[in-house]
């Protein structure tokens, strides 16, 4: 008691301390008493990034879809018109919109119907190890090259692929045969039909649609729940009313990811499915070998148009209001 | 006494921690009930079993006479007023004070209307547009119990339900619920871990510890007759006697509680020794607090305001009436 009252006791130094010295240190008292100036300087690296380079090429992007394109010289005519646009109405055009815009859509409720009780377990039981190999098992697939897991895919689902090899062992192949004979989502086989564009679609942003909706139940308090079931609610109710739509903002920026990666993606239409065009595919032919900037340029704006009324609709819907 | 609430060797293990162990308890129709125990005593888990979030692993519960064990919260006619409140943070006031109601069909126009009823009850009227998030925390607090109570349950359970409130707002808390619950008649079940909140709301109370019941009584009855070291420790301000310290001054060997202000302290008299030295005195307005330090036995004394106080470091002598000292059982 006495040793601890001597060495905690009044220290003799001076109440204000000198300052450290040197350039750190002066620059540490100035941030401290010019807090507005780190901020400055923390913001304008990525805000300059963000200004010139990438709402600037938007801006370029966009400024070119009220451009046309000469029909005898294929060169650009820089005078702005809406003729560009009126090419995009074309029905093949539009049939290219219509079939990326049905399929972000389904696919974004499909990743949400999987990735809900995925993120839901994470969030609500598991713990520790469970919780770390879960984050493993969801980051895992991301790790490695695109490119590679779609073609991997490809041979899943090809002919002589695994999952035909497992239908015909657990004698389904009928099956298979009947959804693939349907129109529209059948075809030659998995790896040629809109189904199989689908699967991989879904696998893909799988990920991106389970983060978000596990930070979002991760943030439900258990108490809601039981104070839900404490008044009178069955577990259905309970998930209608209270688990729902506080994950709700979790399933909209999922779905934000979900729905625009499919709108923009070139690649997974390409390698897996039919030869009929997505909208990202008709953006790469027109600004590569058709040399049509123009009516890519148009192209590209459709996804920012439907993802911006997508966000309204959501808005209005309240989908943000647990925010 | 009918019973309202009953647990018979009732247990709830957590892996190899007992959080609750062979508790036998039995609450009263229209009692206000408190559970007091320090946090890990199993109060909270005791309570959690009567709401059905936790099922026993062994022993037998009943609600009003049916078993309870085996369903769900969602059948049980009980309601909770929890800790942090639980409101549903994306509903207005209204809705969640119509929740349960909602829930269980009610059309809307009388749910607003017993909602808004409720809201009158407990001091919030207009209040139903408001969000959970705009109201300070004993507004919410009483928006958690219009919540419970508009279901009209046979019984309200409470958890820590003051904890987060300031002093002002407690003491007033504590006024009005005392009050709710006898114009209504609901059983009323209380965990808290503030003895003077437990013992001066409470028609009985029981003391928790690792899991058992270590008391159950009157407020009158723990605080004066506590029945082990335990809660004469927890309970109070009781100074707790060894059993030499009372063999010494002519009781039994055995352990024994007394209350501060039963003990009296006086100047030794001239040329006599005294019994004890002041170790520190603290001002509480209608009493003084003094700790003295009789031959390493450390005893609280209160003397009441106008009296003198010794000073830090006065040798005194203490005096006490024998029926003052309260024996206890065992050693623990």
């Amino acid at each position: 008691m006495s040793v601890a009252a001597t060495t905690l006791s009044r220290s003799g130094g001076p109440a204000i301390l000198e300052g450290r010295g040197g350039l750190f240190g002066a620059l540490s008292d100035l941030f401290w008493r010019r807090p507005g100036l780190l901020l400055l300087l923390l913001l304008a690296p990525p805000l300059a990034w963000l200004g010139i380079v990438y709402l600037g090429s938007l801006a370029a992007l966009l400024a070119h879809s009220f451009f046309s394109i000469d029909a005898f010289s294929g060169l650009i005519v820089y005078e702005p018109t809406l003729r560009t646009y009126g090419e995009l109405l074309l029905p093949a055009n539009i049939d290219i919109i219509v079939r990326t815009v049905a399929m972000a859509a389904i696919v974004t409720l499909a990743s949400a119907a999987i990735a809900f009780p995925i993120a839901y377990y994470a969030a609500r039981y598991a713990r520790g190890k469970w919780k770390a190999l879960f984050y493993l098992g969801v980051m895992l697939p991301l790790w490695s090259s695109y490119l590679v897991k779609v073609y991997a895919w490809k041979l899943i689902l090809a002919k002589e692929g695994i999952l035909n090899w497992l239908f015909a062992k657990l004698h389904m192949t009928w099956l298979l045969e009947a959804w693939l004979s349907l129109p529209v989502v059948g075809g030659n086989s998995l790896s040629f039909s809109y189904t199989g564009t689908f699967i991989v679609f879904v696998y893909a942003w799988l990920p991106f649609m389970i983060l978000p909706i596990q930070a979002a139940l991760e943030r439900v308090p258990v108490s809601l729940t039981e104070a839900s079931a404490d008044l009178g609610a069955r577990p259905r109710q309970t998930f209608r009313h209270v688990i729902f739509p506080l994950a709700l903002p979790g399933i909209v920026a999922g779905s934000i990811f979900t729905f625009s990666l499919t709108l923009g993606d070139y690649i997974i239409p390409q390698i897996v499915g039919t030869s009929r065009l997505f909208i990202g595919q008709a953006v790469y032919a027109h600004q590569g070998t058709a040399g049509n900037i123009p009516l890519a340029a148009a192209f590209s704006v459709v996804p920012i148009v439907v993802m911006g009324f997508y966000l309204w609709g959501a808005r209005r819907m309240g989908a943000f209001n647990a925010l | 006494m009918t019973t309202a609430i009953s647990l018979q060797k009732v247990s709830r293990h957590f892996g190899a921690i007992s959080a609750v162990d062979a508790i036998d308890l039995d609450i009263g129709r229209g009692e206000f009930f408190a559970m007091l125990g320090p946090s890990g005593s199993g109060k909270t888990t005791c309570l959690r079993l009567i709401a059905g979030f936790e099922q026993p692993t062994s022993g037998h519960i009943e609600l009003f006479g049916e078993t309870a064990e085996g369903v769900p919260p969602y059948r049980r006619n009980v309601n909770t007023v929890f800790q942090d409140y639980a409101l549903f943070p994306h509903l207005n006031v209204a809705d969640n004070v119509a929740y349960g109601l909602m829930v269980r069909g009610v059309p809307r126009p009388e749910r607003r209307k017993r909602a808004e009823e409720a809201l009158e009850m407990v001091k919030l009227p207009g209040y139903g547009e408001r969000r959970p998030g705009q109201l300070s925390g004993g507004q919410r607090q009483r928006v958690a119990l219009a919540r419970a109570l508009v279901n009209r349950p046979k019984a309200l359970l409470l958890d820590e339900p003051l904890g987060a409130l300031d002093l002002k707002l407690r003491e007033q808390m504590q006024e009005e619920l005392k009050t709710l619950q006898r114009t209504l008649g609901i059983t009323f079940v209380f965990v808290t871990h503030d003895q003077g909140e437990a013992l001066s709301m409470a028609d009985r109370v029981a003391v928790f510890n690792d899991g058992r019941i270590m008391q159950v009584g009157t407020a009158e009855d723990i605080y004066e007759r506590p029945a082990s070291r335990f809660v004469a420790d927890f309970v109070g301000s009781s100074n707790i006697l060894p059993p030499e310290f009372v063999a010494h001054h002519g009781g039994p060997r055995q352990w024994a509680s007394l209350r501060p202000e039963a003990i009296r302290i006086g100047r030794p008299k001239r040329g006599g020794a005294g019994e004890a030295t002041v170790v520190s005195t603290s001002y509480q307005g209608a009493v003084s607090r003094v700790t003295l330090d009789a031959a390493g036995l450390r005893l609280i004394v209160t003397v009441p305001a106008g009296r003198p106080v010794p000073a830090i470091g006065e040798k005194v002598v203490v005096a006490f009436d024998r029926q003052h000292v309260h024996l206890m059982d065992g050693e623990a």
